[in-house]
């Protein structure tokens, strides 16, 4: 009963502070304090998957385009002024914003949109892309004239307005990049609302305002403070405090419960779905894991709908789903979903099944070790969870948890047996979910090692269709087709819940932790 | 010359007195260290059978009852989890013992090994061990079984990483040997000793039947302090996400990760498995002190 | 003493070697290194060729032996090499966080003399009395009460009592003494009983050791006061080794520091060692061993010096 008071306490204390953001004058001036909860390995968003470089590096960068967090998912212009796309959608020509200035100093035209991209799609050596594959489709990069950049796609690709509003295709300036590639790495020169202070290793990174920022008025902050507090309890300890005055990845419902009975209304709480999930990865190279029997065993063994129910008390993990985001347009309805493998409701008749085939590829008594990240929320209860429902077939499990680096390297190496994978989305567009389940042959980032021709025929076919009817029927068809080989399958999708000082105005909640990230429009009202 | 045996004559520093019954006066001199006994005592019995003493498996996940009060169910309340911190603490004992005695009893008989090498050899041997001792004790203890972790990484046989055992000994045996080493020279030199060589028995034997149970005393002492010592530091490293992995019952792992967020809502996650720590370091520490006192005549009143 | 303070730091160099070398092979004997793990760490997908390119261009291609003459030469000139992880100089990493752990060293090492030398020399007065109980008891608490768990309770206690936390970030002490040491006093009590708890037992053992002497018992004899015995005597013999035990102990209160450090979210060398441990980092690791090393081997050599100024008894020379 407590519980629900506290959580509808919650509820309305959101509804509040959203209309008072509304209502108010934005005021200008103040230092920010908020905590990141990992500190950035380098500084170039290109080369990383992790938020810790977004929320390091958004404040001092600008996209070609942007999420309009209040529409989400509609995309504005951030250094495009406005764009064209072709009837034919082979064409995208942006028309930049003019006087735009580098931190350095010198002004953004278009070559510097085209020599980031060309570093994007094209790594020169000793340079890390790390989504290099999502802009396979693009022909050339043309510049017409200083204002005017031109890009030309091979084939039509319904998720390229995407990627060209994804935050972590920061622009960087053409001159930068040809006195050395690799430079954005260790040295920060963007567009952005902020300019770059110091990074004090294993304490802090700050940023003040850029007086010269091409969006007038803009930001309201003189400076902020990004304070790495790599223990949660730390970072919740120092937002009670009053040392940081928001977290913006996320906390579980426990820890915002916590929260709010410590702070009461001085806390602003905020909660959406999140476009990130947690998934079990097969090595199909390793025995007895080449055998799909063993895999959809495993599978079946996992209590979804009971594991959500509990875990997302405590976790950041929440709502069963497929390999859409659960609630979004090209979501596969709960109805659907569970008659595929592992989504059953009737988890005893699922692990009596699990069993007997266990039993028939003559495996009843599977022992394997289970990789996973050591980050405390989720990782951890999902791995615990896991344990625990392959121990009720009588499969033993051994939990090895280690950093992420060496971790992602197993998975690159293929020196695993079975894993915790992320998938880390910042849209819901099919597309950008599903390229992780590719053939290994066509993507090496497949990290089931998995070759599957109808895989990669229904992916292509859903990538190509303009109807969104036939396209929701191939992007099940092709979760059935995974679900059943079981190379890898969703646990569970997160659950966003972020948590600020009241006084913390004008920034914006989104379904992902990568966007929004930039400051630029937030501000301190004291 | 079979009564050459270590019986006839007694180290100087270490006595052992004779009496009737060595179990009742040392509870008389040291009723401290009698009661440290007994909790080692139900800590091993709880370490050896926690089946018999464990309401729960300590690896029950119950989302029904997350975070649940102490209360006649779960006497020390149940974590994020709805496991039963009882019945973890129970099987974590398991761990810290088997870590603590396995690390103890490893380091401690290298370092005795070596410390009556050292002192029974002497000359260019006695150098080069002691050298080696020194370069060991410059690290603390801590940072050394860091470095291990560092280099051997993980290898779990059993259910124990066995490289977590060997990062935390290695710390442990220069301190022994050093302490071994001085004892034995004390007894290097008594003429029981020069006697047995001049009898041409070998060093193995001068070594095994000679020096080796005068030396029990202080090896003894160490070995008990040790374990107090491994337990603490398998503890700091479960803690810090170097030792034991989740979800494995160890005690310096339920105070990692997110045990620390709910101390409001659920201080005995906080407070029971640290008390748990705490006590059984404490009853070694206080064991192998009392045990000194005891052997260790120059603090007898 | 010229002559023999410079022989015993001679004779410190072995050692250091020993260690570095040590060092060097123990991270070396599962194959392996970081170059892998770093670039793939990114998600991007790296080909072999890359990999074995960053190798070459950190040195990691070429035999042991060399990198290790390398490193040896390195060191010979004051340079601990390139963190593999962060690529900047093992000692400008080092540097930037040894301020904020020297300093809580030092609050601990303040706390603990003014709290063991009454606790311990009372315990020894009081022998086998309840004073001497309580006093052993709370300091075998020391010894057992994880330095890192005591850190918990604080902190959660002043949230509960206070509302109020210590600073997250560091202020230097000369730029604001009370952010400073509203910071730093928490972490320095959490690792500083331990280090008090084993100094009040020291001395209460040699205070009990000296009080049997002959030379106390001739002054007992003589008729001088209890007290006077106590403080002039007895208790300025006691002191040497409590002074042995301190020095010590300082050089590791590292090891403490190494959790307590994580628990407060304190930026300093011991959360370096984890970080460099959890990644890895073979160079940090190294350059760090060593700076700790050194820095224990020559408190430990300034512990023995001093004890041969003040104990007559020592001759220095041979």
């Amino acid at each position: 009963m407590k519980r629900l008071i506290i959580g509808l306490v919650g509820v309305a204390a959101f509804a509040l502070a959203g209309t008072q953001a509304e209502a108010q004058q934005p005021k200008r001036g103040g230092n920010f304090n908020f905590a990141i909860s990992a500190e950035a390995p380098h500084y170039d968003p290109h080369g990383s998957d992790t938020y810790a470089t977004l929320h390091f590096s958004s404040p001092f960068h600008s996209t070609l385009l942007r999420y309009n967090l209040s529409k989400f998912p509609e995309i504005e212009g951030d250094l495009a002024k406005s764009w064209t796309v072709s009837p034919d959608k082979l064409t995208y020509t942006f028309v930049l914003h003019e006087g735009v200035k580098f931190h350095s100093g010198d002004t953004l035209t278009s070559a510097d949109i085209k020599a980031t991209y060309d570093r994007i799609r094209n790594p020169p050596q000793g340079v890390v892309s790390t989504r290099r594959a999502t802009f396979a489709d693009i022909e050339s990069i043309e510049t017409p004239n200083p204002n005017t950049v031109v890009f030309k796609l091979k084939t039509a690709n319904s998720s390229m307005m995407d990627h060209f509003a994804s935050p972590w295709n920061v622009v960087y300036s053409a001159k930068d990049l040809a006195a050395d590639p690799a430079s954005p790495r260790t040295k920060i020169n963007g567009t952005g609302p902020f300019t770059f202070v110091e990074h004090v290793k294993g304490s802090h990174v700050s940023g003040k305002r850029n007086e010269n920022y091409f969006k007038k008025g803009l930001p309201y902050l003189d400076s902020y403070r990004g304070i790495f507090t790599l223990q949660a309890a730390a970072m919740l300890n120092a937002l009670q405090g009053g040392q940081v005055l928001a977290e913006f990845r996320g906390v579980s419902p426990a820890e915002r419960d916590r929260m709010i009975a410590a702070m009461g209304d001085k806390l602003r709480v905020e909660e959406s779905s999140w476009t990130l999930n947690l998934l079990v990865l097969f090595n199909t190279e390793k025995p007895p894991f080449n055998d799909v029997r063993v895999r959809r065993a495993l599978l079946m063994a996992i209590d979804r709908w009971g594991g959500s129910t509990g875990l997302s008390k405590i976790s950041t993990l929440r709502a069963v789903g497929g390999v859409v985001r659960p609630g979004s347009p090209l979501a596969t309805p709960e109805a659907e979903l569970v008659k595929l493998p592992g989504f059953s409701k009737d988890i005893k008749t699922s692990r009596a099944e699990a069993r007997k085939l266990l039993k028939e590829a003559g495996h009843e008594n599977l022992k394997f070790v289970l990789w996973n990240r050591n980050l405390a929320m989720p990782y951890t209860p999902a791995g615990v969870f896991l344990v625990d429902q392959w121990r009720q077939i009588g499969v033993e499990v051994e939990h090895k948890q280690s950093d992420t680096a060496p971790y992602i390297a197993a998975m690159q190496s293929g020196n695993f047996e079975v894993a915790i994978d992320f998938s880390n989305l910042f849209n819901d567009d099919p597309t950008l979910s599903m390229t992780k389940f590719l053939s290994a042959s066509k993507n090496p980032l497949n990290l089931s090692r998995a070759n599957d021709a109808e895989i990669d025929k229904l992916y292509e076919q859903q990538l190509r269709e303009s109807d969104v009817q036939k396209r929701r029927g191939y992007i099940q068809a092709l979760e059935k087709r995974l679900f059943e080989q079981g190379y890898q399958q969703p646990i569970l999708w997160w659950h966003r819940i972020v948590l600020s000082h009241k006084t913390v105005m004008g920034w914006k909640m989104s379904p992902s932790h990568n966007l929004g990230a930039d400051l630029a429009e937030v501000w301190l009202n004291q | 010359m079979a009564n050459l045996s270590p019986t006839v004559p007694a180290s100087a520093q270490f006595v052992l007195p004779k009496r009737p019954n060595p179990i009742l006066h040392f509870v008389r001199a040291q009723p401290m260290g009698a009661v440290s006994f007994i909790i080692i005592i139900i800590m091993m019995f709880a370490g050896l059978f926690p089946q018999f003493v464990a309401p729960y498996n300590p690896l029950d996940i119950d989302f029904a009852s997350i975070l649940a009060a102490p209360s006649w169910d779960h006497w020390f309340g149940t974590d994020a989890y709805g496991r039963d911190i009882f019945s973890r603490i129970i099987y974590g004992s398991r761990t810290a013992l088997v870590i603590g005695f396995a690390s103890s009893a490893l380091g401690s008989s290298i370092g005795a090994v070596l410390g009556i090498a050292s002192a029974y050899f002497g000359g260019r041997i006695d150098n080069w061990i002691q050298r080696f001792m020194d370069i060991l004790l410059a690290f603390p203890i801590i940072v050394l079984a860091l470095v291990v972790v560092a280099a051997l990484r993980k290898t779990v046989i059993y259910g124990v990483d066995v490289n977590l055992i060997i990062a935390i000994a290695i710390p442990i045996v220069p301190r022994v040997a050093r302490v071994v080493r001085a004892a034995a020279l004390s007894v290097n030199v008594m003429p029981y000793i020069d006697a047995a060589r001049a009898a041409g028995y070998s060093d193995a034997r001068i070594i095994f039947r000679h020096m080796a149970p005068n030396v029990t005393a202080p090896f003894l002492i160490m070995f008990t302090a040790f374990i107090a010592q491994a337990i603490l530091l398998e503890a700091s490293l479960s803690f810090l996400g170097l030792g034991v992995t989740e979800p494995i019952a160890a005690w310096g792992l339920m105070l990692s990760g997110n045990a620390a967020d709910f101390y409001r809502e659920a201080p005995w996650m906080v407070i029971f498995p640290g008390v748990a720590i705490s006590l059984a370091v404490f009853a070694f520490n206080l064991f192998g002190d009392s045990l000194r006192d005891y052997l260790d005549p120059r603090f007898k009143t | 003493m010229l002559m023999y303070t410079l022989k015993r730091l001679l004779f410190t160099i072995p050692t250091l070697i020993g260690v570095a070398v040590l060092v060097f092979f123990m991270l070396r004997i599962v194959p392996g290194d970081i170059v892998e793990v770093k670039l793939r760490g990114d998600g991007g997908n790296v080909t072999q060729e890359v990999v074995e390119q960053e190798r070459k261009r950190l040195g990691l291609d070429r035999p042991l032996i060399v990198q290790f003459g390398d490193y040896m030469w390195g060191l010979a000139r004051g340079d601990l090499g390139i963190s593999m992880w962060t690529e900047r100089p093992v000692i400008e990493e080092i540097m930037i966080r040894l301020e904020l752990s020297l300093e809580v060293a030092i609050l601990a090492t303040i706390f603990a003399t003014m709290i063991s030398i009454p606790l311990g020399t009372a315990a020894a007065l009081f022998r086998n009395t309840w004073i001497d109980y309580v006093v052993r008891i709370v300091t075998i608490g020391g010894l057992s009460i994880p330095s890192f768990w005591f850190g918990m309770i604080i902190i959660v206690s002043l949230l509960t009592f206070f509302n109020w936390l210590p600073p997250i970030t560091f202020t230097p002490i000369y730029v604001d003494p009370v952010a400073n040491l509203s910071q730093l006093i928490w972490p320095a009590l959490a690792v500083g009983y331990r280090y008090c708890a084993v100094t009040a037992r020291m001395i209460r053992s040699s205070l009990l050791e000296v009080l049997a002497e002959d030379y106390i018992r001739t002054a007992r004899a003589k008729g001088v006061y209890e007290k006077l015995v106590v403080s002039r005597h007895a208790l300025r013999n006691a002191l040497l080794p409590a002074i042995t035990v301190m020095g010590l102990e300082f050089a590791f209160l590292i090891g403490g520091l190494v959790v307590t450090e994580q628990v407060f979210n304190l930026n300093g060398i011991g959360q370096l060692f984890v970080q460099s441990v959890s990644r890895n980092d073979f160079m940090l690791i190294q350059g760090m061993v060593i700076m700790i090393a050194a820095f224990y081997v020559l408190i430990n050599l300034a512990v023995d010096l001093l004890y041969a100024v003040f104990d007559p008894r020592i001759r220095y020379g041979n």
